[in-house]
């Protein structure tokens, strides 16, 4: 009796507690700062930090075997008269520039052609994809061995053809070109199945009426399919504009570390990552870091208003 | 398998009567030669991978050498250290993946469905996070993660590769995309957001949770840089970075070479010829790339 006499008074505020709990959505409440967290605790600590951080440490000479004093700007003026660094800069947009192209055209019209066909579509799309799920030092050992002189399958083929033996990684103009042809057969598959997504989103009835009205195929192609696959087109150049500047792992593996015959492959993250992880001049690394992280950007904000222009929904990098 | 995105010819142009004849045999023609001139690669590799190795570097080339072998194979699971790699790639690209989807998938949680103080500005921090080139960033990372005794740690494998912004958008749509109704309920019988979040939003989500985990875990699998960067102990090497050592230490050793590449090809072959449909459609409906 006296027990339950005395939970009564507390009984009350427990229930004014729940009362105000229920009337207080919980949707509305810090809870979500709790949710939000755990993401946000990495997220400034490993994207938004190390941009902070590059700003600073290129203002010292930091070295990352000990001693670190301030230099103001001297980082970037060295880097602005640095002709490895700006050559660097020239490989990378070059490797783009050759990367880009083909990799958004051709497999564009390898995936109208296999929507042509009835028979063997998964066997297409199985070829043509299978390697971009590849580690990369899987596809440069592979093609380092299909590039080798001699004994090696292309060269082989080449002189079996009556043609001349080409110096695939070795020399200066063609080094880099193999680059791209290992890149073109690597992620070609990536770039073919966005395509085929966009193309599986036009609707069949649109062919059937203009079949009917007596379309040929030529003017479906023209008048149907390509500009309602525009947005995809310049989806898939964004994307693959962004990936081609953060070229960095088959190049390097490619030319085992090297700078490439006569430099001529050094791309900007390889030239960085030599500054600080072989001459530990972390301040300078950071200063090129810093210089290149804002070249991407730029580079993507502008790609991203083209994205907008085009009316395409999807924003992604990576 | 058979039938991935698309098998019913999508946006296939329909060919008027009588018209088209001789197009499509040009298309297979064309088709054919470029599907094999893919898998070409492919094939060369395994062939040599099955010859011994002196008969490797001879011109001009054969496809198959005196015998069929399994001797480069036996050789390079004897002297390299590819069962370590396994592992740790195993164990990093596993926690990276599940620590992937647990974390954006809060977050995503708190977007779509709670009102809060600063929501805006962490939505804008998310989007910012989509262009930060990681790649450019690999040398103040390192000293970051040097300086907290991180470097040549699985951690410092794991940690920086669980910031991916892209994935918290792929939830926040899959959530968007969910009926508001379905909380309600639960709501009024004094559920815990904790509880509305894991036993009624995520198991709605699993083709969400897939697609993400897949490109997740291709991803991490795959991901050579910044593992390259962060570990210098042979010990802790996963697949790609431990692959990137062979060309060097191997020689002209092109049937172990090619033996150890296609072991390290083989988990995600595998996989990718088990869940093509799933890879796919993942590829189609969110854009991640690898």
């Amino acid at each position: 009796m006296t027990s339950a006499t005395q939970s009564l008074p507390r009984a009350r505020p427990k229930e004014e507690r729940t009362a105000r709990r229920r009337s207080r959505d919980p949707r509305s409440s810090p809870i979500a700062l709790v949710f939000t967290a755990p993401f946000f605790i990495v997220f400034v600590l490993f994207l938004f930090w190390p941009v902070i951080s590059a700003l600073r440490t290129s203002l010292f000479d930091e070295s990352l075997v000990g001693g670190s004093s301030w230099t103001g700007l001297s980082n970037y003026t060295e880097l602005l008269h640095d002709p490895d660094f700006w050559a660097a800069m020239w490989h990378t947009a070059f490797f783009t520039l050759l990367s880009v192209p083909p990799l958004v055209a051709l497999p564009l019209v390898l995936a109208l052609l296999v929507t042509r066909v009835r028979r063997m579509q998964w066997l297409f799309r199985l070829a043509f994809f299978a390697p971009f799920v590849l580690p990369v030092s899987v596809v440069v050992l592979i093609w380092n061995w299909l590039y080798q002189p001699g004994f090696g399958l292309i060269n082989s083929y080449l002189t079996s053809l009556g043609f001349a033996e080409v110096n695939w990684l070795g020399q200066p103009g063609v080094a880099m070109i193999s680059a791209v042809i290992v890149t073109l057969w690597w992620t070609f598959g990536f770039n073919f199945i966005l395509y085929l997504a966009g193309l599986q989103e036009i609707p069949r009835e649109l062919y059937e009426a203009a079949a009917t009205d007596g379309a040929t195929p030529g003017q479906q192609l023209r008048r149907i399919t390509l500009p309602l696959l525009s947005s995809t087109v310049v989806l898939v150049t964004v994307l693959q504009i962004i990936a081609s500047l953060k070229i960095f792992d088959q190049v390097y593996l490619l030319q085992l570390g090297g700078p490439g015959p006569e430099n001529s492959t050094r791309p900007a993250i390889q030239y960085i990552y030599e500054a600080g992880f072989t001459q530990y001049r972390i301040g300078y690394a950071s200063a090129m870091s810093f210089v290149f992280f804002l070249a991407v950007i730029a580079v993507t904000l502008i790609c991203m208003r083209l994205i907008r222009r085009a009316g395409t929904k999807t924003v992604v990098t990576e | 398998m058979s039938t991935i995105i698309g098998s019913e010819a999508p946006g296939g142009l329909v060919e008027g009567p009588g018209r088209g004849g001789w197009a499509r045999p040009v298309i297979y023609a064309v088709l054919v030669t470029l599907a094999l001139i893919w898998i070409v690669p492919i094939l060369w590799a395994i062939a040599t991978s099955l010859k011994p190795d002196a008969e490797t570097t001879v011109a001009p080339v054969k496809w198959f050498g005196s015998k069929v072998t399994l001797e480069a194979y036996r050789a390079a699971l004897d002297q390299g250290n590819i069962l370590k790699w396994y592992f740790n790639s195993l164990i990093t690209t596993t926690v990276i993946t599940a620590g992937t989807i647990l974390t954006t998938s809060m977050a995503a949680f708190a977007f779509s469905r709670m009102r809060f103080r600063g929501r805006d500005a962490l939505m804008w921090m998310v989007l910012a996070g989509l262009i930060v080139p990681f790649q450019a960033l690999i040398v103040p990372l390192f000293a970051e993660m040097d300086s907290f005794g991180l470097a040549d740690t699985y951690w410092g494998i794991i940690l920086p590769q669980l910031a991916a912004p892209i994935a918290v958008l792929v939830f926040k749509r899959g959530f968007d995309a969910l009926p508001r109704e379905l909380e309600e309920s639960a709501l009024v019988d004094g559920a815990s957001m904790w509880h509305i979040y894991w036993h009624i939003w995520m198991p709605l989500s699993r083709a969400t949770i897939a697609a993400v985990g897949i490109f997740t875990f291709v991803h991490a699998w795959n991901n050579f840089l910044w593992p390259f960067v962060v570990t210098s102990a042979g010990s802790l090497f996963t697949i790609p970075v431990g692959l990137a050592t062979v060309q060097t230490s191997y020689g002209a050793l092109y049937a172990q070479q090619m033996a150890i590449a296609i072991l390290g090809a083989l988990p995600l072959l595998i996989a990718f010829l088990l869940f093509q449909r799933q890879i796919v459609q993942g590829i189609a409906n969110t854009g991640l790339k690898g």
